[in-house]
């Protein structure tokens, strides 16, 4: 029975890759494509049900497969399936088979109606990644598809500048939340010296033999996974995102921002709830996070002036309800709430465009002159003051630039002095002298080779900074991001038991990529000139197909599970023992802000209003 | 050009109460969605030539306002441009410079123009200080703009003291321990000054001879909402809940924001704004040179033009000058001039061939305010710049307005919606699942027949003079009410010869998930169903008293002859009538005939329809296609429930004959007119009069969106965001989109409208140079006009304010086979044809 479970993983992967070979303007293939393969899946899915059920509901395993061995790690697929996963994929089925439908007729005669779909169907296959997995290792390879699909699904109108600046911001929120889930992984890894299933934790006994002597740990675990499940979830501080995710046509924004997207946290919540439910102080932090955002969450939505922030807030607020319902234990109703939530939001989405018909036919007939009232019996100051606060948002889309960003930004303006030239001059000899220790590892002094992981790790990050913060030369930039990689690589291989040749399945990717993309920057530049990154260019625009090529790229050398890459950063992390803490942080930072680099690079030189065309684009305020 | 030149800006001091006024000449003059009409986009120019007003509107403004170069010359290759055409273009133009030009055109390249001027000074914070200043302004600027115009999405509304924003603002900002600024200045320049708009600018700009450009930049970096304010600004009764503001301060705020935001990004000081020297002149608004590639752009808009009006002009020439009598005639049918009507009437009339249908405004010449049962509010039905002094109340309505609870705000609230997605949220589900599978009828969308209640009693003759309230009399008296019944029957020339019913049909349209409904219904109604005015115009004609009047002078209808009122929904074609009680039996049995002759007329007109939709199948009957096209209207997963205005491009003024049996592709408005009726002009005037604008503003508005859907349209309304009940943006911090989205204007031909009137050329010369806004239209090339002898059936072009005639190159029209079959097969624009 178990075994049918990969039939539900496939299916929407195959339909995805069959809608990419289909061409461009055939409308009813595309959709007929998308329909067939969801259609499938849900009518199948309805059927594996009913055999669920008559044989009581059992909680099905499913080892896949071995992606990769070495030694003691084991990167394998493996799949879980209860009640929390039939829940999951029977609202993800039915409403992206409603939304698929309605999107048929919608999206009609819409530039990029096979760029929806497309992305639609990868979008799905990830979401089931996701629910069905069975482990961290499966489940971040559905959640970087997950993060991807979102960014190009907020810019799926990319020749303008808000949905562009939009989709950069919700993927950078992403990326902390791939941080937390990163490190979670790494220290869960330690903490029961093997990776472990989702279905293992469900072992009382097993998970608390290996927290009794390592409390701290484990709590630290249960915060990663909660910062995680919080960004994706749009919980406080991040909140903000999910109102400005909703740039793309109503069915997507009421799909993914509605429902399916913004309730994967609540899953990774239920998902490792046998992990942390039994750490008290983990319970309480859960539960207080939920009920700040929920409170805070609906103070802001009672003062939103435009349809689509005011659901967003609602639905954030409940989700704020169902994080404290996870955290005292009530898994069913949480899952009925999501259920509601995710079927109500995505109507409400839906139907918004009638709010103006419905309101004002209601207020022509019913109309009141409005008492300008806030919150009732508390004194002006207090009330004017929550007003404002509402109207701003609580200041939480500038947090996010005040704390983040911004001294990032300010640290990379320090290292303007890194010229093209410098870098390649400093750093590529450096990192061959690297390479030659690693090799004769037994010239140097213990105590230097237990330090040198860190330096080098500190010049990833360093690099990786740079990187991100330039604000010119766009090949420099994508220079820099693929070099991070490699000196991650030999800052790892500096750990005992490492065979560098291990680093070969991590950096093949990379370099290929890294080849392929800097090429294509070079084209574009010889064809069009000026590609700094100091605004966005828009170059999708009149070379779709190197845009394309260099999406491939960038997923490639973000460690995107299409390369061997996705494998070897997992590895590497496997790698990092377990007192090397600052390894680790410096890792994860430099693997999330690589990311964030190459797809700001993307976003920069491919996305946007086109800089050439100024007669054909919108406003830049539209 | 009063406001592009002459401007003090030149002598280099500012003049704040002339940029104000600038600017809101220029801003796009949308109202908020409930009052959507149809106006030219390019309002603001129409005091120049459509060619000079084009060339300065793109030079100044970066907008469009053509097809692409690139578009026109494949148009010319597919044949859409005929060659003949072109060359008579470019001979009338150049002369015997021809072949020079023709080559210019057809295939020489031109470098793209220059960049426009708008924009270009604040730019210079971005080049020069290197900061963003739009993306740091703007999000808190739209969002504290739409939460004090908001008309009921929020549910704390803006605390409020009635004396405008910056008074509102004044009192948040001073009773709270908060702020909408980052520092401390502009709080205090809020709170403490009076604020005028020179004192900001000296902070941000010094140099005053920039202040209007940089007026002028800010402004249209977000015009849909400076355009808004200063709509509600100059008509405060838009809103149903007002709110007073002001374009003044909204530039203010913006000043103070703009300073603000400089403030907190430059910690340790900044300068004002850095300005490089650039050969630009000083006034943003001075004339725009005209160069070889505007002259080419303006041959090709001419060809593109006039390869659609010569073969209708050569087959208008060639129908009869007289209809042939009919005898026994079945009815008679008033339908509203409207372009989608146009192909309803051919069906009518191919089914019947004893009726006759005559067009006019869908007002039909009754202009009032209508209050329906229990509204709180008055609407307008009648054309835009018309003042009604009347009201007509509703009683007696029957029908029952449903609540929709997804809309309810307790679904907001923490608890209320904790309640609401465990209950209400599984029946979303299923609400989801059949209105994809089964779309119905919901208070989600707009119908036209809620417009009034079907069997509702109106108050249309006024009782008394006393009978009065707001200032508006109830109801109509009776020598009002003749008057206004010889005015329409007069102008159409239907003033003997009736037929025992005469319909007067109303449209509106319905549909649903749709914030432009109001661009659908009818144009001359304000952007409302005409079922009203056709009830109340009936019964005028039924009332004895006016009979009594009408025949003494000289229109006497016959006693046994019933005024019968419908409504025609032109989304769903489907039509309701009124009164249908106090028909006579005889009448009534008439009527029956009538009603199922009206019937196959709309699921033919159906059919017709189907043929742009390309998801539906035209092959199959008419009745199933209509089944198909009505479900449209009430899918929230349609965005175009109807095609509305697209490809409309003709306006015929004159009698039947002249169109009768010409197949137009639904692309003509049509006014019936008898010129031996008026041989002075007179009621010629008043059809010109309310023709141009209308006419004109939705042709202009379809063109204008059209070729520039991003800039001068609304752009997909796929994404877009309900703000505040007023308008449309694109996601949560996007400017208000106004002008017409997409999926409205996609099978637009950007041709501008020609009218073609039938009368004598001196007369219609003489007619419209009466009134100089009717004359602005036709001498500044906007609509195009041409007349047809009524006599000798010459024509003549209206060119450099005088009639020249005009010999069409066409010489042949087809014949329409088989309607039917071109319906089922053929989507793209048709030709005209003669129908058989």
């Amino acid at each position: 029975m178990a075994a049918l479970l990969q039939i539900f993983i496939f299916l929407p992967l195959l339909g995805f890759l069959v809608s990419l070979t289909l061409p461009e303007r055939d409308e009813a293939r595309i959709s007929r494509t998308a329909f067939v393969t969801v259609g499938a899946h849900l009518a199948g899915f309805g059927l594996f049900l009913l055999y669920w059920a008559i044989s009581g509901f059992p909680t099905l395993e499913l080892k896949e497969v071995d992606l990769f061995r070495a030694g003691d790690y084991e990167f394998f697929i493996d799949f879980l399936f209860d009640r929390i996963t039939a829940t999951y994929v029977f609202v993800g089925a039915f409403l992206t088979f409603m939304v698929l439908l309605y999107s048929r007729h919608y999206m009609h005669r819409e530039a990029g109606y096979k760029r929806f779909f497309s992305t639609v169907l990868f979008f799905y296959a990830g979401y089931n990644m996701v629910v069905f997995s069975g482990n961290m290792e499966t489940m971040f390879t559905g959640w970087e598809v997950l993060g991807i699909t979102s960014f190009l699904l907020i810019a799926f109108y990319r020749d303008r500048y808000l949905p562009v600046k939009n989709a950069v911001k919700v993927f950078s929120i992403y990326r902390i939340g791939d941080i937390g889930l990163l490190l979670a992984m790494w220290m869960m890894h330690h903490l029961f010296d093997e990776n472990v299933t989702f279905h293992m934790l469900e072992n009382h006994a097993f998970v608390l033999e290996h927290l009794q002597s390592h409390a701290f740990v484990g709590a630290l675990i249960a915060l990663m996974i909660l910062v995680a499940a919080a960004a994706k979830s749009a919980q406080l501080p991040f909140s903000s995102w999910l109102p400005r995710a909703m740039e793309g046509p109503t069915p997507s924004s009421a799909i993914f921002y509605g429902s399916l997207s913004v309730h994967i946290g609540v899953f990774l919540l239920l998902r490792s709830a046998p992990f942390w439910r039994d750490q008290l102080f983990v319970c309480l932090v859960i539960g207080l996070l939920g009920f700040a955002t929920s409170v805070v969450a609906s103070v802001i939505a009672r003062s939103q002036s435009a349809i689509k922030s005011q659901i967003a807030y609602a639905s954030i607020a409940q989700i704020g309800l169902i994080f404290i319902e996870i955290a005292a234990g009530f898994d069913t109703l949480a899952l009925v709430h999501f259920a509601g939530n995710a079927f109500l939001r995505t109507y409400q989405l839906l139907v918004s465009p009638s709010v103006v018909t419905y309101l004002i036919r209601e207020q022509f007939y019913n109309f009141v002159p409005r008492v300008h009232k806030v919150g009732g019996m508390l004194p002006k100051k207090l009330v004017y003051s929550l007003y404002m606060l509402s109207v701003r948002e609580f200041n939480l889309d500038a947090f996010m630039y005040r704390y983040l960003w911004n001294p990032m930004k300010r640290l990379g303006n320090r290292l303007d002095f890194l010229t093209f030239w410098r870098v390649i001059g400093i750093f590529v000899p450096l990192y061959l002298l690297g390479l030659y220790f690693v090799y004769n590892r037994e010239t140097l002094p213990g105590t230097i080779t237990a330090v040198l992981p860190l330096v080098f790790s500190l010049v990833a990050a360093v690099l990786v900074l740079k990187s991100f913060t330039e604000r010119k030369r766009a090949r420099m930039t994508w220079l820099l991001a693929v070099m991070t990689h490699f000196w991650i690589a030999l800052a790892i291989s500096f750990n005992e038991n490492f065979d560098f040749s291990e680093s070969y399945l991590y950096l093949s990717g990379v370099a290929i990529a890294g080849v392929v993309g800097f090429l294509c920057l070079r084209r574009l530049k010889l064809l069009e000139g000026d590609i700094d990154l100091d605004r966005f260019h828009g170059h999708s625009w009149r070379h779709p197909k190197i845009a394309f090529v260099f999406l491939l790229c960038c997923l490639c050398a973000t460690g995107f599970p299409i390369s061997p890459t996705f494998v070897g950063e997992d590895l590497m992390f496997a790698h990092i023992q377990e007192g090397q803490v600052g390894l680790a942080f410096l890792t994860s930072f430099s693997f999330i802000i690589v990311g964030l680099s190459i797809i700001r690079i993307y976003a920069r030189v491919f996305l946007g209003p086109h800089a050439k065309s100024v007669y054909e684009m919108a406003y830049k305020s539209s | 050009m009063s406001a592009r030149s002459g401007s003090p800006a030149q002598s280099g001091s500012f003049d704040e109460i002339a940029v104000l006024h600038a600017l809101e000449h220029y801003l796009p003059k949308q109202a908020p969605l409930k009052d959507f009409v149809h106006h030219n986009t390019l309002h603001a120019f129409q005091d120049s030539k459509f060619y000079d007003a084009a060339r300065n509107a793109s030079g100044i403004f970066g907008y469009s306002v053509s097809l692409k170069l690139d578009k026109y010359r494949s148009l010319y290759l597919d044949g859409e441009i005929t060659p003949a055409v072109l060359d008579w273009v470019i001979r009338s133009r150049k002369g015997d410079q021809f072949e020079l030009w023709k080559k210019k055109v057809v295939e020489e390249p031109f470098a793209p123009p220059s960049l426009p001027r708008i924009g270009s000074l604040r730019a210079n914070w971005k080049r020069g200080h290197r900061v963003d200043l739009d993306s740091l302004v703007h999000p808190l600027l739209f969002r504290i703009l739409c939460s004090y115009l908001d008309q009921g999405i929020s549910i704390w509304t803006f605390p409020s003291n009635g004396e405008g924003f910056l008074s509102a603002l004044r009192e948040l900002e001073g009773n709270s321990l908060t702020s909408f600024f980052r520092g401390k200045r502009a709080r205090k320049l809020l709170l403490e000054q009076d604020c005028s708009i020179a004192d900001l600018l000296k902070i941000l700009v010094r140099d005053e001879s920039l202040f209007k450009h940089y007026l002028f930049d800010q402004q249209f970096a977000h015009p849909g909402w400076s355009g808004m304010v200063s709509v509600i600004e100059a008509q405060p009764e838009t809103l149903i809940d007002r709110r007073k503001i002001s374009l003044r301060e909204l530039i203010v705020f913006e000043l103070l924001l703009e300073i603000d935001a400089l403030d907190a990004h430059f910690a340790e000081g900044w300068r004002p704004l850095l300005t490089e020297a650039t050969g630009e002149p000083s006034d943003i608004l001075a004339e725009v040179p005209e160069t070889e590639l505007h002259e080419v752009m303006a041959i090709w808009q001419d060809a593109l033009e006039w390869s659609f009006y010569d073969p209708v002009l050569s087959a208008i020439q060639r129908q009869p000058s007289e209809s042939p009598v009919l005898s026994d005639k079945t009815f008679q049918g008033l339908f509203c001039i409207d372009d989608r009507v146009c192909s309803f009437r051919r069906h009518i009339e191919s089914l019947d061939p004893h009726c006759e249908t005559f067009g006019t405004p869908g007002f039909f010449g009754v202009e009032f305010y209508f209050q329906p049962e229990h509204g709180k509010a008055y609407s307008k039905v009648c054309p835009g710049p018309i003042d009604p002094q009347y009201l007509i109340k509703e009683t007696g309505n029957q029908d029952r307005r449903e609540a929709e609870p997804h809309f309810s705000k307790h679904s907001h609230d923490l608890l209320g919606g904790w309640v609401f997605s465990q209950t209400l949220g599984f029946w979303s589900a299923i609400k989801l699942f059949n209105n994809i599978f089964k779309p119905s009828a919901s208070p989600l969308s707009a119908s036209s027949f809620r417009h009034m209640g079907r069997l509702s009693s109106l108050t249309i003759e006024n009782r008394s003079p006393d009978d009065r309230e707001n200032g508006l009399q109830i109801g109509f008296t009776v020598e009002e009410m003749a008057q206004r019944a010889e005015n329409l029957l007069s102008s159409i020339g239907l003033i003997r010869d009736f037929a025992p019913l005469v319909y007067v049909v109303g449209h509106g349209a319905s549909n649903t998930n749709n914030p432009h409904y109001a661009a659908y219904d009818c144009g001359a109604c304000s952007g409302r169903p005409g079922s009203v005015n056709a009830r109340v115009i009936c019964a005028m004609l039924n009332h004895p008293d006016v009979r009594q009047i009408l025949a003494d002078r000289g229109i006497g209808i016959p006693a046994q002859t019933q005024f019968v009122g419908a409504l025609h929904d032109t989304t769903r074609d489907e039509i309701a009538f009124y009164d249908e009680s106090s028909l006579s039996p005889l009448n009534l049995e008439r009527h029956r005939r009538n009603a199922a002759i009206f019937a196959d007329a709309l699921a033919l007109n159906a059919k017709e329809r189907s043929r742009r939709f390309a998801l539906t199948d035209s092959q199959l009957p008419p009745e199933r296609v209509h089944e198909a096209v009505k479900a449209r209207a009430v899918s929230l997963f349609e965005p175009r429930p109807e095609l509305n205005h697209a490809t409309n491009a003709l306006c015929i003024v004159g009698r039947r004959a002249l169109s009768r049996r010409l197949f137009l592709d639904r692309r003509s408005f049509l006014n019936s007119y008898d010129y031996r009726v008026d041989p002075d002009g007179k009621y010629l005037l008043t059809i010109l009069r309310a023709a141009a604008p209308v006419c004109g503003g939705i042709n202009l508005e379809y063109f204008f969106s059209h070729v520039d859907n991003q800039k001068l349209g609304a752009g997909s309304k796929l994404p877009h965001n309900v703000m505040g009940l007023i308008g449309v943006a694109n996601g949560n911090d996007g400017d208000l989109r106004p002008g017409l989205p997409s999926q409205m204007i996609e099978v637009h031909t950007p041709v501008r409208m020609m009218i073609v009137v039938e009368q004598f050329p001196e007369v219609v010369l003489q007619t419209i140079r009466q009134q100089s806004a009717t004359w602005e239209w036709f001498a500044n090339e906007w609509l195009n006009l041409v007349v047809v002898n009524p006599e000798s059936h010459e024509l003549f072009q209206f060119k450099d304010e005088r009639f020249v005639p005009y010999r069409p190159l066409t010489e042949r029209l087809d014949v329409a086979a088989d309607l039917e079959k071109l319906f089922e097969t053929q989507a793209d624009n048709l030709p005209v044809y003669a129908l058989n």
